[in-house]
């Protein structure tokens, strides 16, 4: 079924939405990546049967002609709540039930799509309160839902719903009621930022594109969520992946744009699979392809999978990976507006960027900049993990506190301990303490203490995490993915690291610490790209919050945290060692002796700190600390 | 894994491409889903085909991480070892697996080419921390101690199949 015209799109739309009130109730089983994992695809085939065994009608898809009375059974994006999957949520009494099981299916159809009743099992409960619908439960209800609304409300694998609720409206006013140039000043107006890290103005972008000359260009979408600990990409186009389409296709109407990219991590095979037959979909019903709605906007997207570099998500690396060369970045200007892909102007912004654009267009510029800070509007998805006790997606208004994101939403630390410091941005961004904790997050607020958003990922430390240690592992982390390119930062986050690792293993040095800062400056200043620029903030960031670790592992040759191994001292108490010799039969390096039913000691200087004593002793006589 | 290298298989792989600058990356992609790993006959043939030089091919093979020139195991381990996994404590995993496998992180594959152990930066399933994948399978919330489990549990499916 091609859709032809305008007015074909207006009837189709009417005709989707008359076909999905047919269904009496909805079932959204959650599908993303986390719940998957948990066996929801299991689930949501074990639903089908117990409702098919009942003789009511279960819709998988949606059909033009459908039975009245149906039970309508989806697969949706990620809910967020990734904590408690398997999610699924039953339409229309909202209710959201949490980590079901194939057990469950039988009572739920019987009870919640049959009659009216609550399986009060499956529901969040906190405090003594039992929260049935989900937009209640504290986690959802200090959220403000625009880009992800519809991840985990809408069938990820349907664009009959995504129409249906009013998806491609925003099309459909660029290539009729609006210009190019009108566009782009909505955009513009809106103030909307990029949301991969940098926060440059999107208006600012595609002007410039639409400026060039040049007949041929492209709009590229950066979908190489490659900061580990975020994952607000992944969800959108695994649970909404037409808003981001629709988005690519109104910046190709206001460029001139015939032809887009999708540039997905292979690390990522649900995405890319949700995408292609997004773009199938598109293709078939006519919203991708010659001709757009009878107009002459023609537009084509190609998905492009990544190989693993971490660097390609820098733009220029980014589009040279596309056209299956090494991904390493080259030196600017020609900016990627002006020579991007295949050396023609190149649009590029990333997924989160392009889903927010269909309804900057549809409500307007002046709604956009009602949500958030004047300079940084709009919504940002976080990426919630770590030592959390909700870990999950999240979207909040941009300025909204630390404080609100780990404490309300994320319900605090997990186990009762106490809340150390949140990494904020990845590899390439900073930590922020307990002194931020009411420090409105935003592009520009951030960017102040040394930290950034980067692609929004949160990771919550808690008291036991040793803040070295978390500056080696993110040196590490960028040595191994410095593309080799450029000598500051192909050298000199290897000196980093060795620096960092001669410390957590009890071998650092006080000038250490100076050379370390030396090396940071010299590296932000001289590398590159942004991969290089960034290397370096996680080690400033903790030598600036938590100097005095660092120090009391050089100077006292000790770990606050008990987590760097070889600074650990592993001892038998004399008083509760029966002389077993069970732990010196165990010690791989023969660092322990003694005489038999006497107490035995270790050899500090032989031990290797690997532990193996503490698990066979039967008596619990050896210590760590 | 024992494929012999069918050069008919490759010709139909490049003949889904441009013959005048074809993307690398995406013709590396698919013969490495082919043999699970970038066999060495393949490259003076593409650049014989291609008409570029085989250390350009060389050169992107070895760029990317996902490429590897040797031969994987029948189970393909992934631990991730993001952020988020890693505060939550990934390392033990990786090193109860290697200990099991008698790997290391210069040897990522068993002899037997049955199991081939390696870690990831992000799978971007950070709400289940800590994650490991078998053959893109995610398995969340693991431990040590679940990990040894589930691989007993292939070890044992594997011998099963090799019976039959």
């Amino acid at each position: 079924m091609k859709i032809k015209n305008r007015n074909e799109l207006i009837a189709q739309r009417e005709n989707f939405l008359k076909e999905l009130k047919k269904q009496k109730k909805k079932i959204y089983v959650c599908a993303g990546t986390g719940c998957v994992a948990g066996g929801s695809l299991e689930i949501f085939e074990k639903l089908k049967e117990v409702i098919e065994a009942k003789n009511i009608h279960c819709e998988v898809e949606l059909k033009t002609e459908g039975q009245d009375n149906s039970i309508g059974l989806k697969q949706s994006g990620c809910h967020g709540f990734c904590e408690m999957g398997p999610l699924l949520r039953i339409e229309p009494m909202k209710l959201l039930y949490l980590k079901v099981s194939l057990d469950d299916c039988e009572e739920i159809v019987e009870k919640s799509i049959i009659h009216d009743e609550l399986v009060e099992r499956l529901v969040y409960k906190k405090d003594g309160i039992s929260y049935s619908v989900q937009e209640e439960i504290p986690f959802y209800k200090n959220q403000n839902r625009l880009v992800l609304e519809d991840c985990g409300q809408i069938d990820a694998e349907s664009i009959e719903e995504y129409i249906a609720y009013g998806g491609y409206r925003a099309l459909e006013k660029c290539l009729f009621d609006i210009s190019g140039e009108e566009i782009i000043k909505i955009i513009s107006d809106a103030v909307l930022r990029g949301r991969g890290g940098g926060g440059f103005p999107a208006g600012r972008k595609w002007t410039q594109v639409r400026a060039q000359k040049e007949p041929v260009k492209y709009i590229v979408c950066n979908g190489d969520e490659g900061d580990p600990g975020a994952f607000m990409d992944r969800s959108i186009m695994e649970g909404d992946p037409h808003k981001m389409l629709e988005g690519m296709m109104i910046a190709a109407i206001s460029s001139g744009s015939r032809e887009g990219y999708i540039y997905v991590r292979a690390e990522y095979p649900l995405a890319i699979k949700r995408l292609r037959l997004a773009i199938e979909n598109a293709k078939q019903v006519g919203l991708l392809g010659e001709n757009i709605l009878g107009t002459d906007f023609s537009f084509d997207i190609k998905i492009v999978k990544g190989a693993g570099a971490f660097v390609c998500g820098e733009g220029s690396a980014l589009t040279v990976s596309i056209e299956g060369d090494r991904g390493m970045p080259r030196v600017k200007p020609p900016r990627t507006v002006e020579q991007g892909l295949y050396g023609k102007p190149t649009l590029l912004n990333n997924v989160e960027t392009f889903a927010n654009v269909p309804m900057i267009i549809m409500n307007g510029a002046d709604w956009y900049k009602s949500i958030g800070p004047e300079k940084s509007p709009g919504t940002k998805a976080f990426a919630l993990t770590g030592n959390i006790v909700n870990t999950g997606l999240i979207e909040v208004p941009m300025g909204t506190t630390l404080k609100k994101i780990i404490f309300d939403i994320g319900g605090g630390i997990r186990d009762g301990k106490g809340f150390k410091a949140v990494q904020i941005g990845g590899p390439s961004g900073g930590c922020l303490t307990k002194e931020h904790l009411d420090l409105p997050l935003d592009f520009d607020s951030l960017k102040k203490v040394g930290a950034m958003i980067g692609s929004g990922g949160l990771v919550v430390m808690d008291d036991d995490t040793c803040m070295v240690e978390v500056a080696r592992f993110f040196m590490n982390f960028t040595q191994n993915e410095s593309c080799g390119k450029c000598v500051p930062c192909r050298e000199g986050t290897r000196r980093m690291l060795e620096i960092l690792e001669r410390i957590v293993q009890g071998k650092g040095k006080l000038e250490d610490l100076d050379l370390l800062e030396e090396l940071a400056a010299t590296i932000s200043e001289t590398s590159l790209c942004g991969l290089g620029k960034t290397a370096a903030s996680p080690v400033v960031s903790t030598l600036k919050y938590f100097k005095d670790e660092y120090i009391e592992h050089i100077v006292n040759k000790k770990c606050p945290t008990k987590t760097c191994q070889a600074l650990k001292t592993i001892s038998i108490e004399a008083e509760l060692c029966k002389g077993c010799t069970k732990c010196a039969k165990i010690c791989p390096v023969a660092a322990i002796h003694g005489k038999v039913k006497e107490p035995f000691v270790i050899d500090q200087e032989k031990c290797i700190k690997c532990g193996a004593c503490i698990d066979s002793c039967s008596f619990k006589a050896i210590k760590e600390d | 894994m024992d494929k012999t290298i069918s050069y008919e298989k490759l010709d139909e792989i490049l003949s889904q491409y441009p013959s005048e600058n074809p993307a690398i990356v995406a013709i590396l992609q698919d013969i490495q889903e082919e043999y699970r790993y970038l066999p060495k006959e393949i490259f003076a043939y593409l650049a014989e085909k291609l008409k570029i030089s085989i250390a350009k091919i060389y050169s992107v093979a070895t760029f990317y991480e996902n490429f590897s020139l040797t031969p994987k195991g029948d189970y393909i381990i992934k631990i991730c070892d993001g952020t988020a996994c890693h505060v939550r404590k990934s390392i033990p995993i990786l090193e109860a697996l290697r200990k099991e496998l008698g790997l290391s992180a210069a040897k990522h594959t068993t002899d037997d080419l049955g199991f081939t152990v390696e870690t990831v930066s992000c799978l971007g399933a950070c709400g289940l921390a800590p994650v490991i994948t078998v053959n893109e399978k995610v398995y969340a919330s693991m431990t040590p101690e679940k990990t040894v489990a589930l691989l007993n549990e292939i070890r044992k499916e594997r011998a099963n199949e090799n019976k039959e």
